[in-house]
């Protein structure tokens, strides 16, 4: 009930163009190898593909024609599968040009153990060989489980173990905001 | 969910989750990598009382995506021709270390007596059990509408106002029993049509209208026709005069899926009596989804065994 705004929708969007900034940057530029899109966000269910979506636009208007965006579910790759109650999987998609050779940059809401990436790690085992795996964050907060850092931050959330944090997105939420509490 | 054991259990939100994964596990098969490791470890057991191919393997290929390890039992050239009890096969599986047991057996219930036993501490999926109920048929029917009806839009969804007419051996049919519960679960309103000597006596407690004439049955227009097959090892006794006036009554022949809608489709869980109960055109036509229904059964055996075998109650 006492949960506190950090981010606000101004917020959200200025992360998302600086981080985008930073992925064209560290890709010096970027190509499209006959046509295909070099670079491949794959967006982690639910609110990563939003995400993805909201940073391939924003790519896109760089230079168009440079990223595809899909959307990768690790539900089967989870190592929790036992320990929780049923998850409902959602859809996986690749974009046609497919992930071999490609820089792939996963994007998720929140970081937290980083279990969901080992999984999607796993996940993109199955549909190619990208050549580099990048992964790009919201929000940072912390509490890594397994050894996986993320290249790209929107903004590092120090939180304890106790706390809730919330990702609400106006394409599926009824407001645009980051709370902690 | 601990057992699969009637589609009359699942209520409407288990059954669209059932289907929706299902849409999810289709995917698998267009992969490079046609394997989940989501049921590694997990153990599946095949046991089959009764003849079957495409349910057996379907169930096979299902467990094998999902990365589990598979034994199939058949009761040929095992302990139970020699006599053994069903007890006793359970006991010797719950030893084996099963985790889900895939039943198909001839006596109807036979799969509640095993879930409800105490002799084996696996999940039970029916896999069709005397003229009682064969649930993942039925899912897979109601997912092979879904998707010629809504396509890519279907995850969520409910069969709400779709018309499916059943025709045929409704007396012996364990599938048309799972589908009436399901589909009606989903919203579809059901008519069965039959000869009057293979109907159930009773159908005062099914939630569908019973009729004795295809061709009137064709006219209304059904989004759906399912036919069923005439089982020949269940026909001991004079059920109609002969296959061929059965056939000229209540097959589908080429004539009366001219006569359907041009958007309505095809069923028949197989396998088809070509000639008797549906005509070979009528099986090939466009309209029909029987090849459709078979690759669908994959995915939806999968979600199925996923539902059964994950989570903390598994």
């Amino acid at each position: 009930m006492t949960a506190r705004s950090v981010l606000q929708q101004a917020d959200i969007a200025r992360a998302l163009t600086r981080i985008s900034h930073e992925i064209l940057e560290s890709n010096r530029g970027l190509s499209s190898v006959d046509g295909e899109a070099d670079l491949v966000l794959l967006g982690i269910p639910t609110r990563g593909v939003l995400l993805a979506r909201r940073l391939g636009a924003i790519l896109d208007g760089i230079q168009p024609g440079a990223v595809a965006v899909g959307a990768l579910d690790v539900t089967m790759y989870r190592d929790d599968l036992s320990k929780n109650p049923t998850r409902a999987s959602s859809p996986t998609e690749i974009p046609p040009g497919g992930i071999d050779g490609k820089t792939v940059i996963l994007v998720d809401d929140v970081l937290y153990s980083g279990r969901t990436i080992r999984a999607a790690l796993d996940a993109l085992n199955d549909f190619g060989r990208p050549r580099a795996v990048r992964l790009a964050v919201l929000i940072d907060r912390g509490h890594r489980e397994l050894p996986i850092r993320a290249d790209f931050v929107g903004k590092n959330l120090p939180s304890s173990a106790e706390e809730r944090i919330n990702v609400r997105l106006s394409e599926i939420d009824d407001s645009e905001e980051v709370t902690i509490g | 969910m601990r057992h699969l054991l009637s589609t009359k259990d699942l209520t409407r939100d288990n059954a669209i989750a059932i289907l929706d994964v299902a849409e999810d596990m289709a995917g698998v098969a267009d992969r490079e990598v046609k394997k989940l490791p989501a049921l590694r470890g997990k153990t599946v057991v095949n046991l089959f009382f009764e003849d079957s191919t495409r349910t057996r393997v379907s169930f096979e290929v299902a467990a094998k995506r999902l990365s589990a390890d598979v034994i199939n039992f058949s009761a040929k050239g095992s302990s139970v021709s020699k006599g053994e009890s069903l007890k006793d096969t359970a006991q010797t599986l719950a030893a084996m270390g099963a985790d889900v047991v895939v039943i198909r057996h001839a006596a109807s219930g036979a799969p509640k007596v095993l879930a409800d036993s105490g002799w084996i501490d696996a999940g039970i999926v029916n896999a069709g059990d005397g003229t009682h109920e064969h649930p993942t048929q039925a899912l897979l029917d109601a997912f092979t509408i879904r998707r010629r009806l809504y396509g890519p839009d279907s995850r969520g969804r409910g069969l709400d106002g779709t018309t499916v007419t059943i025709v045929g051996d409704i007396l012996h049919s364990r599938v048309a029993r799972s589908n009436i519960w399901l589909l009606t679960t989903l919203g579809a309103s059901l008519r069965l049509v039959a000869p009057a000597t293979l109907l159930p006596v009773n159908t005062s407690g099914w939630p569908v209208t019973v009729g004795y004439d295809l061709d009137a049955a064709v006219d209304a227009g059904p989004d759906v026709v399912m036919m069923l097959r005439i089982q020949a090892e269940r026909m001991n006794a004079s059920f109609f005069p002969s296959a061929r006036e059965y056939s000229r009554q209540w097959g589908l022949d080429d004539e009366r899926v001219a006569r359907l809608p041009a958007g309505s489709i095809v069923m028949h869980p197989g396998p088809m009596n070509r000639g008797l109960e549906i005509s070979a055109g009528a099986a090939d036509s466009a309209q029909s989804t029987v090849l459709e229904q078979v690759a669908n059964g994959v995915s939806i055996r999968m979600a199925v065994l996923f539902h059964l075998l994950s989570g903390s109650d598994a």
